[in-house]
């Protein structure tokens, strides 16, 4: 009888399962693994990771997507899986591939947004920005009501009961952005690290070399089951999966400190040979040289 | 994922017919040229001045830039100003830097914001009266309204540090170059207040003053199209051991396009002591 209803729930599935892919990687923990790509007319934004937690009472979204209708579909993929109730829409950071599928959750009942308590001014600061922009980048028409900052903020660390099951949110201070945020699921030792973790797809810093390598030693330290990045595929085996990160982060921050003492200016830096840092990073020449310039910028200020 | 190189990108592969466009220099001829030397007579400026710019920014809200003097300043013949001016930004004037003889070369680098495909122009005006210009294409865009910086509580958490950095060698009268590095986010101002209640003016540095043993070597006024944590780079000539001495004011104004109603804010300032 189990069979049958797996089954029929598999056909029925099928068509969602199909249009938006969604893979439970934990007990009760479902994502969708964004492509490695950059944003562009043809995939909408629609990069990252992205997903949701089921408790007995709530069911937590984690990052909405990267446009209005990535948003709905994830609903909806929700909505065929569990009756269970949407209570919150958790945004892991500012970045537009993780926040504007928020508008899709909004008219839910008692929906709850959160986010890191830098989260709301950092959507302030770059709202109109990515709204400017996103006709041209990646053929959406974003409006104002696709911002929907956070009515609850996170300072430090958050406790979420989805009943029967706690999520510990915790905020960082400054690292991917000022911003990030990750979920831990007791349940299951899962961690979601979001945009502190890329995997394939090269680091993006939009925020402190050096907060960023502190979270990485941080976490290394502990140990988790599963770890869930914002872009490439999922851990099994942490700490491993972030080692490529720290390697190039502590790559990043030795060679500009060196160039910095040895007087040369942002101008040279930029026209370096960067293949020392290559490895096997995807959209390597895409983020690689702003990267460098945001460490400049950052270490010039170390004494 | 960071934007603004994205879009550069975009925007140079998949619409060069926007980039030619905007190549154009109407605003410059119609508008900008008269409002900053209206009755001036502007001459090519190659052999007074060279402005180094990348073609392509890989960041548009740092931007370096650097003008080079083609030769050292003389009582008899300087450089008594820069100006620089991005026709597309939203607020053309970057800055107005002022030299004297005792500036010693009338170069100056820094690093602006860039927010679209657009000219950059330098103009010099020499101690004599003459006006000389030169000018470089540059292709970013969204340097205005990109994030302000990526780590906006430390830059104020340290608003008015400032950071003399000197060439390593000084040489007893010749000219030296010196790094100033200001820590402040020099922001251009904020929207969006009605969706999450957050609004802030612009806030930029206004005035710089740099003296060497009092005498003035740099005065500037510049305005939002510098980048956060201004780094400025310019000459001075040690004839003698002395105090290079540093003071910044900043503004908060209403709009960032319009500089009709603005506040003073404070002064800063810092020394470093010179010994050739």
């Amino acid at each position: 009888m189990r069979y049958l209803f797996l089954l029929l729930f598999v056909i029925t599935s099928n068509a969602a399962i199909a249009a938006f892919s969604i893979k439970q990687v934990a007990q009760g923990i479902y994502v969708h693994q964004g492509p490695i790509e950059l944003p562009d007319v043809r995939n909408h934004d629609a990069i990252a990771n992205i997903g949701f937690i089921v408790g007995k009472k709530c069911v937590a979204v984690i990052d909405s997507g990267g446009n209005p209708a990535q948003g709905r579909l994830l609903k909806s993929t929700i909505q065929k899986i569990t009756a269970t109730p949407i209570c919150y829409v958790i945004n892991t950071h500012v970045h537009p591939d993780h926040i504007f599928g928020n508008s899709a959750f909004k008219d839910i009942a008692n929906i709850k947004f959160i986010g890191h308590a830098k989260l709301s001014r950092a959507m302030a600061a770059r709202g109109a920005f990515y709204i400017a922009r996103s006709m041209e980048q990646i053929a959406v028409n974003l409006t104002e009501k696709d911002i929907i900052p956070p009515s609850i903020s996170v300072k430090d660390f958050l406790k979420l009961d989805l009943g029967g099951r706690i999520l510990e949110l915790k905020a960082y201070p400054t690292a991917h952005t000022d911003n990030d945020l990750t979920v831990f699921d007791k349940k299951t030792n899962t961690l979601w690290m979001s945009d502190l973790l890329f995997v394939g797809h090269l680091p993006v810093l939009d925020g402190s070399l050096k907060g960023w390598l502190n979270v990485i030693a941080e976490l290394e330290k502990q140990s988790f089951d599963v770890v869930i990045p914002g872009h490439g595929p999922i851990d099994r085996d942490w700490p491993k999966s972030v080692q490529a990160e720290k390697h190039y982060l502590q790559k990043l921050a030795t060679n500009v400190r060196a160039k910095i003492k040895q007087g040369k200016y942002l101008e040279d830096v930029l026209q370096d040979d960067d293949s020392i840092f290559k490895a096997q990073w995807q959209l390597f020449n895409e983020f690689h040289k702003k990267n460098l310039s945001s460490a400049f910028a950052e270490l010039e200020w170390e004494d | 994922m960071k934007l603004q190189k994205l879009l550069c990108f975009v925007l140079v592969f998949l619409l060069p017919a926007m980039a030619y466009a905007a190549k154009d220099e109407n605003l410059w001829n119609q508008v900008l040229k008269q409002q900053f030397f209206a009755g001036k007579q502007l001459l090519k400026g190659d052999d007074i001045i060279q402005l180094s710019t990348p073609v392509r920014a890989e960041d548009p809200a740092l931007v370096p830039i650097k003008v080079t003097a083609s030769f050292l300043q003389t009582k008899e013949k300087y450089i008594k100003r820069i100006l620089l001016v991005i026709d597309k930004n939203p607020f053309p004037f970057v800055g107005e830097f002022e030299f004297t003889p005792d500036s010693g070369k009338a170069d100056i680098a820094m690093r602006v914001r860039v927010n679209t495909y657009s000219y950059i122009r330098a103009i010099a005006e020499m101690n004599t009266g003459e006006h000389y210009m030169v000018k470089k294409f540059v292709k970013a865009s969204g340097g205005c309204s990109a994030p302000i910086g990526a780590d906006y509580d430390a830059a104020m958490a340290r608003l008015g540090k400032m950071k003399f950095r000197l060439d390593k060698k000084i040489q007893d009268g010749k000219p030296t170059m010196a790094q100033l590095l200001i820590s402040h986010p020099n922001i251009t101002g904020m929207q969006m207040d009605q969706v999450t209640r957050f609004k802030r003016r612009a806030h930029f540095i206004q005035q710089i003053k740099v003296t060497f043993n009092d005498k003035p070597i740099l005065t500037a006024k510049t305005d939002i199209a510098i980048s956060s944590d201004p780094n400025f780079r310019f000459y001075f000539v040690p004839t003698e051991a002395g105090e290079l001495k540093a003071e910044f004011t900043d503004t908060s104004c209403e709009s960032p396009v319009s500089r009709d109603v603005c506040e003073t804010g404070k002064s800063y300032t810092q020394t470093y002591r010179v010994a050739p």
